[in-house]
């Protein structure tokens, strides 16, 4: 009887330490996402027939605000979105299109697939890396800039292409547009 | 002929109001009104129409696997991560023409009775995501998406899932679970989606352009698609030209129409008058054809006859200029790259191709490494969970059976027969 009453016991301190967690934790949490985002993530939590499906827009959410998915960035999801810190960060190092280390503020992916290679993806590479003075993989000294390659991103009729920052595509380029493009970026700041 | 080209070039044909104008959402009312859900299957099933995705299975018949007695909710899932390198036909549907796909998932989910619908769009893709988000948004408004669609009683929610960059989650399997919120995986088929798929529940995952040909089976009838094009590819088929051609772009061809009319005639030929050399009519996870074959018909029996499949439609054209060895090397790279690491033989063994033939190309092959890749290659076909394994291969054990003069010289002679870098001005 003893035993019976003690797993009683600890079943009821299990489900309320569990209760606790999940509703201090929010609270005592910093969050690095902005009000806004944390708002648009909460919302996608009951968009969908299970709340699972919510982890990858919730990281879509995240990494417009951030530039790239830290893990405090992934803690906040994972809390938002109640699910287990490593269950969101096992899903966010699968997709490639979300850097996990910090970027340039312009992130430019060079797609070095076949259909652009044989468009000149290879020099458009090299001019570019010549031009911002760093390889695929750095970041300029002033934060700028940074460099990647990316597979084929489905706009081979307009070879060689580019994207910046995952958004809407650079085409059709040469190195007078590219000249124009970096002077462009290079103005906003 | 065009059927899913037909209003592509219109001006803003993408708002409802102009799709509607230009014979938009005539189909559904039809479908809702005069078909019950299994005479819409049937119609289909009649058409002939194949998907268009890659693996050209009857859309009808994948529709009529889904249980009908059962009391599961069912779902339909527009597969719109086009990422087969080469391809950018979906794009242009959804950027240009979203409603047209919109239409043809509509009336998709009444056949096999799914009332939540989900567009999962490659991440790249944002044009493709704001322009579909904001068709769906403008088709609520005008009752065809909701509750009770146009006074019938069927109901659809559609909304919109952005991948985030994984060539694997086109795949029907990986899709789903990359929907259901995991790593997307490849499971193992079967149990099939159309009877254990999102969430467990019956699934159908059907490709941007097999469904944007739908409302005009609707409209026309069955015997009218099927008397477009040969006896077992019925209808059009959108076919994205790239690579050394004059004239890259997409184009929609009758099935069975050959190679040579598109690569020459439509696409003005090959860059700078050079000769032709080989190309992938269906993406590089379809072997390769080669001067031979360039008066074969584009349709899924000739291609298959000459070797070859018809797969997404990506015709990737390469000249004379071409190393085969470094095409095939970025090409392997992709693959080793795009594996999702789930069954050993596509995720060692891509990496395993990749740096023989990287050893070739840099001039520290061995001749016996030809054979290597070959066995390799044979370890992984048809040993993998998915098709991304038996894809893999195409590139290597293809361009060993056309190319091999090419590995051989580069072995004996540390560097290329024919390569010249395309220039970059």
């Amino acid at each position: 009887m003893w035993l019976q009453l003690l797993a009683a016991l600890t079943l009821f301190w299990e489900k309320l330490t569990a209760k606790m967690q999940k509703t201090i934790s929010p609270k005592i949490h910093k969050f690095t996402l902005s009000e806004v985002s944390q708002r648009q993530i909460l919302q996608e939590k009951s968009k969908y027939p299970h709340p699972k499906t919510a982890i990858l827009p919730g990281l879509h959410i995240a990494y417009r605000e951030s530039g790239y998915l830290s893990p405090e960035v992934l803690k906040d999801v994972a809390i938002l979105l109640e699910f287990p810190y490593t269950e969101v960060s096992e899903v966010a190092s699968f997709y490639t299109m979300f850097p996990k280390h910090k970027v340039g503020k312009y992130f430019i992916q060079i797609c070095t697939n076949i259909s652009c290679y044989l468009c000149g993806a290879n020099g458009l590479l090299e001019y570019l890396q010549q031009k911002l003075g760093i390889k695929v993989g750095e970041v300029t000294p002033d934060g700028l800039f940074s460099l990647g390659t990316v597979e084929c991103l489905g706009s081979c009729d307009t070879a060689p292409v580019i994207q910046i920052n995952n958004q809407d595509f650079s085409e059709n380029l040469t190195r007078e547009k590219i000249d124009q493009i970096l002077e462009k970026l290079r103005s906003q700041k | 002929m065009k059927i899913v080209f037909k209003n592509i070039n219109k001006p803003e044909q993408y708002k409802i109001e102009n799709y509607i104008k230009n014979g938009g959402y005539q189909a559904l009312p039809k479908a809702l009104k005069d078909y019950s859900p299994d005479q819409v299957i049937e119609v289909v099933k009649k058409s002939g129409l194949r998907g268009r995705g890659g693996a050209g299975f009857p859309a009808g018949v994948k529709w009529s696997f889904v249980p009908k007695s059962i009391a599961k909710p069912k779902y339909l899932c527009v597969n719109a991560d086009e990422s087969e390198p080469g391809t950018f036909k979906d794009r242009e549907i959804m950027e240009k023409d979203p409603h047209l796909m919109i239409e043809g998932a509509i009336i998709a989910s009444y056949a096999i009775q799914a009332h939540i619908c989900f567009v999962y769009i490659r991440g790249e893709f944002t044009l493709c995501a704001r322009r579909v988000e904001q068709a769906i948004k403008e088709a609520y408004a005008k009752g065809f998406l909701g509750k009770n669609i146009l006074g019938s009683g069927f109901d659809l929610e559609m909304m919109v899932f952005r991948g985030a960059g994984a060539y694997i989650c086109g795949e029907e399997t990986a899709l789903l679970d990359s929907l259901e919120g995991k790593r997307g995986l490849a499971r193992v088929k079967p149990p099939f989606p159309a009877v254990e798929g999102l969430y467990k529940c019956p699934t159908v995952v059907n490709n941007v352009e097999t469904l944007a040909n739908v409302p005009d089976i609707i409209l026309n009838g069955a015997e009218w698609f099927a008397s477009i094009g040969t006896a077992k590819s019925t209808g059009t088929k959108l076919f994205s030209l790239s690579g050394h051609i004059n004239k890259p772009g997409n184009y929609e061809l009758v099935m069975g129409t050959p190679l040579r009319h598109l690569i020459y005639d439509l696409g003005g030929g090959i860059k700078g008058g050079r000769k032709f050399k080989a190309a992938f009519p269906g993406g590089p996870s379809v072997p390769l054809l080669i001067e031979k074959h360039l008066d074969t018909p584009l349709d899924f029996e000739s291609l298959q006859q000459a070797g070859s499949m018809l797969g997404s439609g990506a015709v990737i054209v390469m000249d004379e200029s071409t190393c085969m060895v470094e095409a095939t090397r970025i090409l392997i790279w992709f693959f080793r790259h795009e594996s999702c690491g789930k069954c050993t033989p596509c995720r060692e063994g891509t990496m395993w191709l990749h740096q023989v033939l990287d050893r070739i190309e840099h001039g520290k092959g061995r001749m016996e490494d030809i054979d290597l890749l070959l066995r390799i290659s044979d370890n992984i076909g048809s040993k993998t969970i998915c098709a991304l394994g038996d894809a893999a291969i195409v590139p290597v054990v293809s361009s060993i059976q056309y190319f091999r003069e090419e590995y051989e010289y580069h072995v004996k002679h540390k560097s290329c027969l024919t390569h010249t870098v395309a220039p970059f001005n």
